[in-house]
């Protein structure tokens, strides 16, 4: 099992995370669609209070290593461990009780339901009563409903959404409806949070913002976070390790520093340059 | 006094879900009083249990195709399992058990919990498909058992229950019964339905529904409809909360087949056929997917209507399907249903205009 | 021998099946509705046939282009009136439109023409085919109607692969969005098929009528339920699966009826239909399709 041991090379994890043991150890991922190698040898490392970045051109694969990550797709290769377990042939609600938590590029909020349902629904496995009770109305049905409705608004007040509690959730605007979508992810209790895009759509004002909310959520809740994300200043103004994904493999990977100077990734974002 | 208000006041879902209860107990209360004053024609009284074993049937469907989102069209099926079941407990019943309501009550809980087996086993490797393959799956599950029933013979003598398939085989003991004669279908069983009876079976299913609806599972289904990819990324097991659902539709479904059933003197299961599954699919669209009310009111109206429609003679069936249609093309058209909750706005806004003056002229 | 008789009527009547889930499945790849009323259509077609060739006595070569006339507008008509306003609806609001659509046919015809079945007459020559020593006989209508089956599929091939109609029709159900951009009048390609679809039913009605000549207003629910189950069964939007799913689902009718009961053989038609869907969720055919997180 010499995969168990992570190799020094692999990525960069901050001082205080080393010595505890790895949220996410990805190793030698891949998938194929037909006979291309969507993602391939995708190898990732992600310390426990880390946050992340995934960044990459359009089309590198990105979201197919959140689809990856979640289940949601099964790999052709390599190995996922989240948290010491190998999460192989489990289903994506079983990762999501494992404790990784996603959002969406294409915005999948419950629409028809109100703002506080949606963050309810993603709190489902934290409220304890039976079936039985919940027929009954018996005191701990009460109870336990109104401890997660509790929560639910605590965990809305971090993006301060509680007045839109009972809104429907299709009709927030857009950039609410991402911070819905983090905050419903937050609702499941998560150790690794995976936020697709999360600034997309938003104002640097609004993105300014939602840094440091990210930031606050990890300090908060002690998880780690890895997000895919165009927004560079975002990317650079949080994200403590950044992996670079360009045709389905990673091309670099490093600190923010270590990224912005790489000829390799300027060259896949910018072209090669002709002299 | 304004917390006396307050005590008193009702979030807006329990005040619909009140407003619910109520319109089923008024209905109640309107053909009691027709028929102790003598009003209540023999046409409505006839149709009366029926009503009701309808409303159950729509809502019932209503939790699979709106609550749950996925498109049946064989409901049908698990109505004539529960009636089927109901017919034959109750035959079993009638001569030991003294008590009517008793008998009544046991073969409704034996109908729906038959349609319930066998909605979760079918629901088991049916689920799995999607939109308009579930749909032409439970189609095909309505006709089979359709079919499987018109070839069921179920006899009872001294020695006990007889079955027998396709061939009458029954050989019952002189002084045997037979309950379900193949293609004859089922006669001579108690007819033991009441219109009370009925008005307690949607009163109790409401309330399950409610508090079903009401509780975390039916966020989780309500969820899955929305979004099952997200619903699924939040950690909700997506198969066990359909095959949940699922199973308590085919067990309210079977329920309102025994009501249903023992009101009448002879039945045969040709009547639960596609034409009854659609009939309960028109139901619940008319009434708002997900719409509990709107269920009950669309099934209620519309099992009087072709019964009003009486007078139009030949043209009843046709005037159904033009009111049908019409309403689809109606409902769905944008312009008018932009003028309909537009004028809704100002109607309420000028409602609001005329008590703000009449509070303020009062002060 | 018998096999082979039972294999050749099964073949037949699975040509009906496949003429009618042609039409389900067209409109089904093109407008992603279920067309409830096509059955319905069928019926109209073989009472057109029936009184052209029985009241007016024209002949067949008149009587059945006319029933095809009849039902191509009439198949435009319900479209243009009833489904058209509904493009953007709800699938289910349409799936209610179309059951009503068929409830109106069903009813209008028996208000027209009475719920009296009507016999059906012979147009075909009543003559057989004697082969192996006279131990095999094919009517003539069982050769007319799997020729006729042939010949549709070959002929619908060839439209939807080489004319530039059928190159829009492929667009549409490919991507109703993306023909839009490439300048395909998708209403006028919706219309033509509910047209193409409706004159296959008109054929359908009069070669059913031929097989089963009772003619009765609710004579096309049946078998377009079937067909119906035939196009999902195949793969629905496949139009070789609409062809494939209707051959053997006749096989399969006519060799329940014949080796196991003929009480049972729509149970067995629709057991074996839900077993290959649990198999191929898709169909025999259908493509499988991808849902893009």
């Amino acid at each position: 099992m010499d995969r168990l041991v992570p190799t020094p090379s692999l990525g960069v994890i901050p001082e205080r995370d080393s010595g505890k043991p790895l949220i996410l150890d990805i190793h030698g991922l891949g998938i194929d669609f037909g006979g291309l190698h969507a993602v391939e040898d995708f190898t990732l490392l992600i310390g426990r209070t880390e946050i992340a970045g995934l960044i990459g051109p359009n089309g590198a694969g990105k979201t197919t290593v959140f689809n990856l990550i979640t289940n949601v797709y099964q790999p052709t290769r390599g190995v996922i461990l989240f948290d010491g377990i190998d999460t192989r042939g489990k289903r994506p609600d079983e990762v999501s009780r494992m404790g990784i938590a996603r959002t969406f590029q294409n915005i999948r909020l419950f629409k028809d339901m109100t703002v506080l349902d949606n963050v309810l629904v993603g709190m489902h496995n934290q409220i304890p009563y039976s079936m039985l009770s919940a027929f009954l109305h018996l005191p701990s049905y009460h109870r336990k409903e109104k401890e997660a409705r509790e929560k639910a608004m605590d965990l809305l007040g971090i993006f301060d959404m509680q007045h839109m509690a009972k809104w429907q959730a299709g009709s927030l605007p857009y950039g609410a409806q991402r911070r819905l979508e983090i905050v419903r992810a937050l609702a499941t209790d998560p150790k690794l949070l995976l936020l697709d895009e999360p600034a997309a759509g938003m104002n640097p004002a609004e993105t300014a913002e939602l840094m440091e909310n990210i930031r606050n959520i990890r300090d908060r809740f002690q998880i780690a976070v890895l997000l895919i994300e165009h927004d560079m200043s975002l990317v650079m103004g949080i994200c403590e390790g950044i992996a670079v994904l360009n045709y389905g493999k990673i091309i670099a990977k490093g600190s923010p520093e270590d990224i912005k100077n790489n000829p390799t990734v300027i060259e896949a974002y910018l072209g090669k340059q002709e002299d | 006094m304004e917390q006396l208000k307050k005590k008193f006041h009702l979030g807006k879902t329990n005040r619909e879900k009140i407003f619910t209860f109520g319109i089923v107990l008024l209905f109640f209360a309107v053909i009691e009083i027709l028929r102790g004053t003598g009003n209540l024609s023999n046409l409505l009284k006839g149709q009366l249990v029926p009503i009701c074993a309808y409303v159950v049937m729509a809502l019932s469907l209503n939790l699979t195709v709106g609550i749950l989102g996925e498109l049946s069209l064989g409901h049908a099926g698990f109505v004539s399992v529960g009636a089927f079941t109901g017919i034959v407990t109750a035959t079993l019943l009638k001569p030991v058990v003294p008590q009517t309501w008793l008998v009544l009550l046991i073969s409704i809980v034996a109908g729906g919990l038959t349609a319930g087996i066998i909605g979760f086993l079918i629901g088991i490797p049916v689920l799995r498909l999607r939109g308009d393959y579930l749909a032409i799956v439970t189609l095909a599950f309505g006709e089979i058992v359709k079919s499987l029933i018109t070839n069921l013979y179920i006899g009872v003598d001294a020695k006990g229950l007889h079955f027998s398939f396709i061939n009458d085989n029954l050989n019952l003991l002189e002084g045997g019964k037979k309950i379900i004669a193949g293609p004859m279908g089922a006669s001579g069983f108690p007819k033991i339905s009441t219109f009370l009876a009925g008005i307690l079976l949607i009163l109790f299913v409401l309330y399950f529904l409610y508090r079903l609806l009401g509780s975390k599972m039916g966020r989780a289904i309500k969820a899955m409809r929305d979004n099952s990819i997200a619903a699924e990324a939040v950690g909700i097991h997506l198969t066990r909360f359909k095959l949940t659902a699922f199973t308590m539709s085919a067990f309210i479904a079977g329920m309102a087949g025994t009501l249903f059933a023992l009101n009448f003197a002879s039945l045969s299961a040709t009547k639960f056929n596609v034409d009854m599954s659609i009939l309960l699919l028109v139901f619940v669209v008319l009434g708002g997917l997900g719409n509990l009310r709107g269920s009950i009111i669309a099934a209620g109206v519309l099992t009087v209507l072709p019964e009003m429609l009486r007078s139009l003679r030949d043209y009843r069936m046709l005037a159904y399907s033009i009111v049908l249609i019409a309403i689809m093309l109606l409902t769905n058209n944008q312009r008018l249903m932009q003028w309909w909750t537009q004028t809704k706005k100002d109607a309420k806004k000028w409602f609001a205009k005329i008590r703000k003056a009449k509070d303020g002229g009062e002060a | 021998m018998s096999f082979l008789s039972h294999l050749i009527n099964g073949i037949s009547l699975g040509s009906i099946y496949a003429i009618i889930a042609l039409g389900y499945t067209m409109v089904y790849g093109i407008a992603k509705m279920l067309n409830f009323a096509h059955g319905d259509v069928i019926m109209v077609g073989a009472y057109v046939c029936f009184f052209a060739l029985n009241s007016f006595g024209l002949p067949p070569a008149v009587g059945i282009p006319l029933a095809m006339l009849v039902c191509t507008a009439l198949g435009m008509l319900i479209e243009r009136l009833a489904y058209k306003p509904l493009r953007a609806a709800p699938s289910l609001s349409v799936l209610i439109t179309a059951i009503g659509v068929s409830y109106f046919l069903q009813n209008g015809a028996q208000l027209i023409w009475s719920t009296n079945p009507r016999v059906f007459p012979s147009v075909f020559e009543n003559a057989a085919v004697n082969l192996f020593n006279g131990q095999l006989t094919i009517s003539i209508n069982t050769i007319v109607t799997i020729a006729a089956c042939v010949v549709i599929m070959v002929g619908l091939t060839l439209f939807t692969g080489k004319t530039k109609m059928g190159k829009a029709m492929r667009a549409c159900s490919e991507d109703k969005d993306a023909a839009i951009l490439m300048g395909i009048n998708v209403n006028r390609t919706i219309s033509v098929t509910f047209a193409i679809g409706s004159a296959l039913a008109a054929i359908a009605g009069v070669l059913l009528c031929s097989a089963y000549p009772l003619l009765k207003p609710t004579t096309g629910s049946m078998p377009g339920i079937k067909a119906f189950t035939a196009a999902v069964f195949g793969g629905i939007g496949s139009i070789p699966g609409a062809f494939l799913g209707g051959i053997l689902l006749g096989i399969i009718e006519i060799f329940a009826k014949a080796y196991i009961s003929t009480e049972l053989s729509d149970a067995i038609v629709f057991l074996v239909l839900i077993l290959v869907l649990l198999i191929k969720p898709t169909g025999l055919l259908g493509k499988k399709t991808v849902v893009k997180v």
